[in-house]
């Protein structure tokens, strides 16, 4: 165990050398060998015992993980690896591959700089890899390609080498494919992943080796050579000729960037600040003597030490005791203990510096996408934006009266370590509502509430959280009168279009519009919004967007934030149902105010405007949409009919089938609301042998059949009258 | 067929109303209210109950629309007083209460009572023909804290006419400006504009309790006025511009102006 020891020593000493560091990810679909892939890369690196690897999963360390089988949490480890006679040290996040959990790969991708994509040799590129390549690249993460699981390809599908090598080729120009259409167009060429350069690799995670070709070049083994270790069942033997950690991080220090070549161009792209200010400079060139800034991308609730934030240091260094600011918070902070990570384990160190992954005590306020500055006049990170919205909502309560309190002080904490887990606190009732990514998303969170917090819980049954929009347009502004009539708003509302609503939703918008309103602006322009337009944007709340289209209405200023208050209540609670708004544009009109401040308060606009908003919505045609999943599931051909029947049953669409030997994957697309129980369902229509996944893709529509009864199930669930309110309703 | 009368109360207690008001409340079969924006601070709701013999119905700012629909119901059949502090139809205007009414066929009337508007003039002697636009001070909230009455202060300064300012009223919530915290917002929106147009040494009156037997009147510099304290409510500033010899020796008289 004296390399772990000495390795730390190293690491410690690496830190200060960007140029020997790397930050990476692993994007994966679920099942393709994720966990045991980096846990012998930290193994072979000297982080853990080599016997272990691959047994047991060392950076799934919820007890829950290894039962399912699947990585929830992003933890990182810390490596040190000898290349061309120089010592490196790898920071690897570790990332979810169940898209259930996007959010949590939007916040590890933001503080790698390279991703190494894992993909199956027999199963090729799946859905939920090509979710996590699209969120690395769009966070400006340079790619690499390891290709698992080849010794499956030799000895269940027995396959030849140059069979193998057409299968390989397959694989990778699909992925090339998908890295030309995202890539950004700088970036096009250079990101191509290429066999002979050596930024694809191959091999088994399991059986741990690996290989590429300049390391078949450098050591002679051949496609031969190895289709007869498989074989003769000897992989051991291979695994000592080619480790998959010497194969794989000699791919990453010589493919993928350090920290120093990386924050150039990619904090541009993450932060909005002024990038000709001193502290742009000390993020792009990642200076260590720099004022502190670090962006926290997850708290892990450890049972000793309380939350832990990890995060990426751009500038600058954390130090143990020292004050720092954390955006979105009042007051200073007082940093407890910094550490980096060798597995499970926080190894406490004195500081971490620009370039290197932190974990880091004492941030009491900060949560995942938090930046921690040494400054409060320093300009934040820009928002994550959260790739997928939640779909799913529970109501929890607490088992035993005495558990109340303690309830909702875990479920504020849960909510804090998984962002894309939202709560909602109801002191009154005591009924908490919870909303996720899906049914085993919150499942997950439950037990976790049950094991970890050791607080019993009753949950309701899963409820289908919908969203409203307009599918016309106002016919023309509707008038919406404050409660002194002193005061009208006239607004309308349509749908926005698809283009602005997708960048707003990929986060392409200044999370502060009115503190970059040039840049939200621009934006818009460059959509295709003409400038005259554009220059009246006010706000953007979910994928809504409010634009001031009057001109020169004296005092209206002093009504903008209260119009922004309603707008952003308005789009909390749609018309219709109370659900959340979505890809609706709003345009103010004309504004009559009066003359005394202090008829013109809050008490005053915010009722008008909302009443502006929610009447111009009745009038433009308010409709329900409801989210989707696409669902993949794979399974033998003479069963086939059964998963097609059971999608059906769902109002499933079936969209493609492909055949790979004996097995078709069928891919279809199904309401959320519809799939609950499908776990269950689908292993008895199959006898188990299925292999499934799904990922949320956004809503539709909800059929018009659909509509009333829908609207009416949840209106009757939040205690509101049956009907929503008629335009009539909100001129008054 | 129904009639609503408006009657302003006046400016302190229950003895400022004008005898006709009286007489037309009295002879209503239903009495509202509305004293959330102004009310009587020398008085009650149970001291006008008494006095005019019948319950009064209060609107409140929340059930507003909901209350005036029911306070036109019962114009529609009847005769109803809605009664204000002040004059009905001044500070808070009640005007939009009587288009709907008319516009249901109800007789309207309006019985006039004492306003700030003049009475703080009176109080000061300052001549009612040189006050300009009017405006109010309302408590700074995080998302709401307009500057234009400042502008409205600075642009009849600029025409050397007087401003009354009226400070914000919360009665549902207990909260009254005081003339010196108005003292203090009006400096603090100099300052935020930076135009060097009113700082601490420009010339304000407050005035307190108007209309009560004891009222008081302080004239001096804003950082003077901003130290007072005037005592309980209800406050009112007022900004003189270029004044008259008359209207600077009743400053200097009546309102202890050095």
């Amino acid at each position: 165990m004296g390399r772990k020891e000495d390795n730390i020593k190293l690491a410690k000493d690496i830190m200060h050398m960007p140029d020997f560091i790397r930050n990476i990810g692993i994007a994966a679909h679920i099942d393709h060998g994720k966990t045991t892939f980096s846990d012998n890369l930290i193994a072979g690196a000297g982080m853990m015992s080599e016997e272990l690897a691959g047994k047991q999963c060392l950076l799934d360390y919820d007890e829950q993980e290894q039962a399912r089988g699947i990585t929830i949490n992003a933890a990182s480890a810390s490596m040190v690896h000898t290349f061309d006679g120089k010592n490196y040290l790898i920071n690897l996040i570790d990332t979810p591959g169940h898209v259930d959990f996007g959010g949590d790969v939007t916040r590890a991708m933001r503080a790698v700089d390279g991703a190494i994509v894992l993909s199956c040799a027999v199963e090729g590129v799946m859905p939920q890899t090509e979710t996590v390549l699209r969120q690395a690249i769009k966070e400006k993460v340079k790619p690499v390609l390891f290709i698992n699981k080849v010794d499956r390809l030799i000895n269940e599908l027995k396959v030849t080498p140059e069979q193998m090598q057409q299968r390989f080729m397959k694989i990778i120009a699909e992925v090339n494919r998908f890295i030309r259409k995202m890539a950004p167009k700088e970036y096009v060429d250079k990101w191509q992943v290429n066999v002979l350069d050596g930024s694809v690799a191959f091999g088994s995670a399991y059986h741990n080796w690996g290989i590429s070709v300049p390391y078949m070049k450098k050591t002679g083994i051949t496609f031969k050579d190895i289709t007869d270790y498989c074989n003769a069942n000897d992989q051991k033997a291979l695994a000592k000729r080619a480790p998959i950690h010497q194969v794989v991080l000699d791919m990453v220090i010589h493919h993928l960037p350090n920290p120093a070549v990386a924050q150039k161009y990619r904090i541009p792209n993450i932060w909005h600040g002024d990038l000709a200010s001193e502290q742009a400079k000390h993020m792009m060139n990642c200076d260590e003597k720099a004022p502190l800034a670090l962006m926290v991308t997850k708290i892990i609730l450890d049972p000793h030490a309380g939350e832990v934030a990890f995060g990426r240091v751009y500038s600058g260094a954390i130090t143990r005791g020292q004050e720092v600011y954390i955006s979105g918070a009042t007051g200073k902070s007082r940093v407890q203990q910094v550490a980096v990570m060798v597995g499970a384990d926080r190894v406490p160190v004195e500081e971490v510096v620009a370039g290197n992954i932190a974990a880091v005590t004492g941030l009491r306020e900060a949560i995942a996408g938090s930046t921690v500055l040494a400054s409060p006049d320093m300009e934040p990170f820009e928002k994550i934006s959260h790739y997928s919205d939640p779909v799913v909502t529970v109501a929890i309560e607490a088992k035993h009266m005495a558990d109340l309190p303690k309830l909702v002080e875990v479920l504020r904490s849960v909510a804090k370590a998984d962002p894309s887990i939202q709560v909602e606190i109801n002191q009154e009732t005591g009924e908490h509502l919870m909303s996720g990514m899906g049914e085993l998303h919150l499942e997950i969170t439950q037990y976790r509430i049950e094991k970890e917090h050791n607080v019993p819980i009753k949950a309701s049954t899963p409820i289908v959280v919908y969203r409203e929009t307009v599918n016309g347009m106002s016919p023309e502004p509707f008038e919406g009168k404050s409660p002194n009539k002193h005061n009208r708003f006239y607004i309308t509302a349509e749908p926005l279009d698809e283009k602005i609503m997708n960048a707003i939703h990929e986060g392409e918008f200044p999370s502060d519009v009115k503190k970059h309103k040039d840049d939200a602006m621009r934006k818009l322009v460059e959509l295709g919004m003409e400038k005259d337009v554009a220059k009246g944007v006010v706000d953007i709340k979910g994928t809504n967007l409010f634009l001031d289209v009057t001109k020169g209405i004296q005092y209206l200023f002093e009504t903008r934030e209260l119009i922004k208050e309603a707008f952003a209540e308005v789009m909390k609670r749609g018309p219709r149902a109370n659900e959340p708004v979505q890809g609706t544009l709003f345009k103010l009109h004309d504004a009559k105010l009066h003359e005394d401040a202090v008829h013109r308060g809050p008490a005053q606009v915010i009722p008008a405007v909302r009443n502006a908003l929610y009447g111009c919505m009745t009038t433009a045609g308010p409709v329900l949409l409801e989210p989707l999943q696409k669902v993949v599931v794979s399974v033998p051909q003479d069963i086939m009919g059964n998963v097609t029947r059971e999608m059906q049953q769902r109002r499933g669409n079936i969209l493609d089938m492909t055949v790979e030997g004996d097995m078709t994957s069928i891919e279809s697309k199904a309401p959320v609301g519809e799939m609950f129980g499908f776990s269950g369902a689908i292993r008895s229509a199959t006898g188990g042998r299925c292999l499934w996944s799904t990922e949320n893709i956004g809503f539709e529509m909800l059929p018009p059949e659909f509509q009333e009864k829908i609207t009416r199930e949840i209106r009757e669930r939040k205690g509101l009258k049956p009907e929503p309110y008629t335009a009539d309703y909100y001129s008054g | 067929m129904g009639e609503l009368i408006f009657v302003g109360l006046g400016l302190y207690d229950e003895r400022d109303i004008t005898l006709k008001g009286l007489d037309e409340i009295r002879s209503s079969d239903r009495v509202f209210a509305e004293f959330y924006t102004a009310h009587l601070s020398g008085s009650s709701i149970g001291r006008l109950e008494e006095l005019f013999g019948k319950k009064i119905t209060a609107l409140d700012r929340a059930g507003v629309e909901q209350m005036e629909e029911e306070l036109l119901a019962a114009a529609e059949n009847g005769k109803v007083a809605f009664i204000t502090a002040g004059d009905s139809m001044t500070a808070t205007t009640h005007v939009d209460l009587r288009m709907r009414a008319h516009e249901r066929g109800i007789i309207t009337k309006v019985v006039h009572g004492v306003s700030i508007a003049t009475a703080a003039a009176g109080l000061l002697g300052l001549q009612s023909y040189k006050f300009g636009r009017a405006t109010t001070l309302v408590f700074p909230e995080k998302n709401y804290f307009p500057i234009s009455p400042y502008d409205v202060i600075r642009s009849n300064l600029a025409q050397g006419l007087h401003t009354l300012v009226l400070l914000d009223i919360r009665a549902d919530e207990g909260r009254y400006m005081t003339a010196s915290e108005g003292a203090k917002i009006i400096m603090r929106m100099a300052e935020e504009t930076g135009d060097g147009g009113v700082d601490g040494k420009t010339v304000a009156c407050g005035i307190a309790r108007a209309g009560s037997g004891s009222p008081m009147i302080v004239a001096g510099p804003l950082s003077e006025i901003a130290k007072t304290d005037f005592g309980p409510p209800l406050h009112c500033l007022v900004i003189p511009g270029k004044m008259h010899f008359m209207e600077e020796g009743a400053l200097r008289v009546l309102c202890g102006m050095r």
